[in-house]
């Protein structure tokens, strides 16, 4: 199949493209989500992002609370953005760091006010932003402008046989036309850490991998009380036919393909090290990871699952394929592909890389994934560790 | 042509049943996709859709090998054909 060279995309202000062209209503905290969602109801074509954290955090997971709002905020995905915080400097803070991308954004705080007077004030810009974004159209973009992120969810021995070796071709077919690409699950590649340690693309790539698998792992062991069956593989994967964490691990990394990674994220950092692939450091739940890779500025994700996981992100598009036939049949309105096939050897893995291929740009120019049609928006912030 | 088990890899101890399911003392065709060729194996056991079955003899403390690497160790003695998965065989991390 001959690759299409671009797709039809928003172009921002500071030179990435998006796929969507959302305007958003992000609560800085928890208190702030009646606020944003009042908002959301009274401008229609906006959406809200309630999340359940932003108060008393510190450290490190306070600067990851900050780097996944104002990640979330600069997405290209993202026409415009009302922050709304219970406290005004918290909300500048994220206001100016989703600024730097040039993208209309404005923050209001409600101590002083109270939420039916920021309500009003937010409302009213809002519908400015959104009657704006409403008028931007879709230009003919080069395909390199795809950040293409992947995790997989609900695994069973389909996933490794033939969903995420699916997506690796899709890897090996769309790095060289200078993609950015990312994948994460730190916990879910233990028992192939040491396999997939080598696909470092150079030796500072490898070491941080393994440096970055380990301290996940040394946390697990800390705080395990048992053998995590039932959490690591889940009774979902299990009744699949998956046994070990090692087996689910080796199935997990067909995703990459033959590619190597340039570099190891943080959790919601944006990369930096131009095209290719990256690992980023996430936890292995779907909407969790996600969230973080969103944050991170990808524009479009591949979520291969076995028994059927149906998860969505509110900003970013998340296109579903399976190869187990009974999923494809019995949740048909979860599948954007199908590529149950491979298993009865009707397909081979570059016809269904290539029809992968052909979903995406069909989603990437605005085709509605089946998660979108169905209302998911699941935005989980990740946090490291208990409040102050 | 009809295949009832996909092997990762020729090293692999196990299969993978790729139809609804398989029945006891069925003939099973099995597809080995690292070099495209074909076996065979007679099952013991009902294994469904996704499931593993046992391509030799197994005994406690061997090493599972599927896409030709360890993917955890037999906690039970295993006969070629039978069921393979949590009852038998058990995580060597965590």
């Amino acid at each position: 199949m001959e690759i299409p060279k671009s797709f039809l995309g928003y172009k921002r202000e500071n030179g990435r493209a998006g796929t969507r062209n959302h305007v958003i209503i992000l609560p800085v905290d928890d208190i702030s989500n009646a606020c944003a969602e009042a908002v959301s109801n009274n401008i229609k074509g906006t959406i809200a992002l309630p999340h359940s954290y932003g108060r008393l955090q510190f450290g490190a997971d306070l600067e990851l609370h900050f780097r996944t709002m104002i990640g979330t905020g600069s997405n290209p995905n993202v026409a415009a953005v009302i922050v709304i915080g219970i406290e005004p400097k918290w909300t500048k803070k994220i206001v100016d760091g989703i600024a730097k991308t040039g993208k209309p954004v404005e923050g209001f705080h409600i101590e002083r006010t109270g939420d039916i007077g920021t309500v009003m004030k937010a409302s009213k810009k809002a519908q400015e932003f959104v009657m704006w974004a409403s008028e931007k159209q879709r230009e003919e973009c080069p395909i390199s402008d795809l950040w293409i992120s992947v995790k997989c969810g609900e695994s069973d021995t389909t996933s490794g046989l033939a969903s995420n070796p699916t997506v690796g071709n899709l890897m090996d077919k769309l790095e060289p036309l200078g993609v950015h690409l990312c994948f994460g699950e730190t916990s879910e590649l233990t028992g192939a850490e040491k396999v997939c340690a080598t696909r470092g693309a150079t030796k500072e790539a490898s070491d941080k991998f393994m440096k970055t698998w380990s301290a996940y792992n040394d946390f697990i062991l800390k705080e395990a009380t048992d053998d995590l069956s039932e959490s690591q593989p889940t009774a979902g994967n299990i009744a699949g036919g998956l046994t070990t964490i090692e087996e689910k691990a080796f199935g997990n990394f067909q995703k990459i393909g033959n590619c190597k990674f340039i570099d190891v994220l943080e959790p919601a950092e944006e990369p930096k090290k131009g095209k290719g692939l990256y690992f980023m450091d996430t936890s292995s739940a779907a909407a969790e990871c996600v969230t973080l890779q969103a944050a991170a500025g990808f524009n479009i994700h591949l979520f291969p699952t076995g028994q059927g996981n149906i998860v969505g992100n509110p900003i970013e598009p998340v296109v579903k394929l399976t190869a187990n036939p009974l999923t494809a049949k019995s949740m048909s309105e979860h599948v954007d592909c199908d590529v149950s096939k491979i298993l009865s050897r009707e397909m081979n893995l570059s016809e269904a890389g290539d029809k992968l291929i052909e979903t995406t740009l069909r989603v990437a120019n605005g085709r509605l994934t089946c998660a979108e049609a169905l209302g998911h928006k699941e935005f989980v912030m990740t946090k490291l560790y208990r409040s102050a | 042509m009809a295949t009832e088990v996909i092997i990762h890899d020729q090293k692999d101890n196990v299969g993978v049943v790729v139809i609804e399911k398989i029945t006891p003392k069925q003939e099973c065709t099995c597809w080995i996709m690292e070099n495209d060729s074909s076996t065979s194996i007679q099952s013991k056991d009902e294994i469904p859709l996704g499931h593993k079955i046992a391509m030799n003899d197994l005994n406690e403390g061997d090493t599972i090998l599927k896409y030709g690497h360890d993917i955890g160790k037999v906690v039970k003695p295993i006969k070629k054909g039978e069921h393979v998965h949590v009852h038998n065989v058990k995580t060597k991390k965590w």
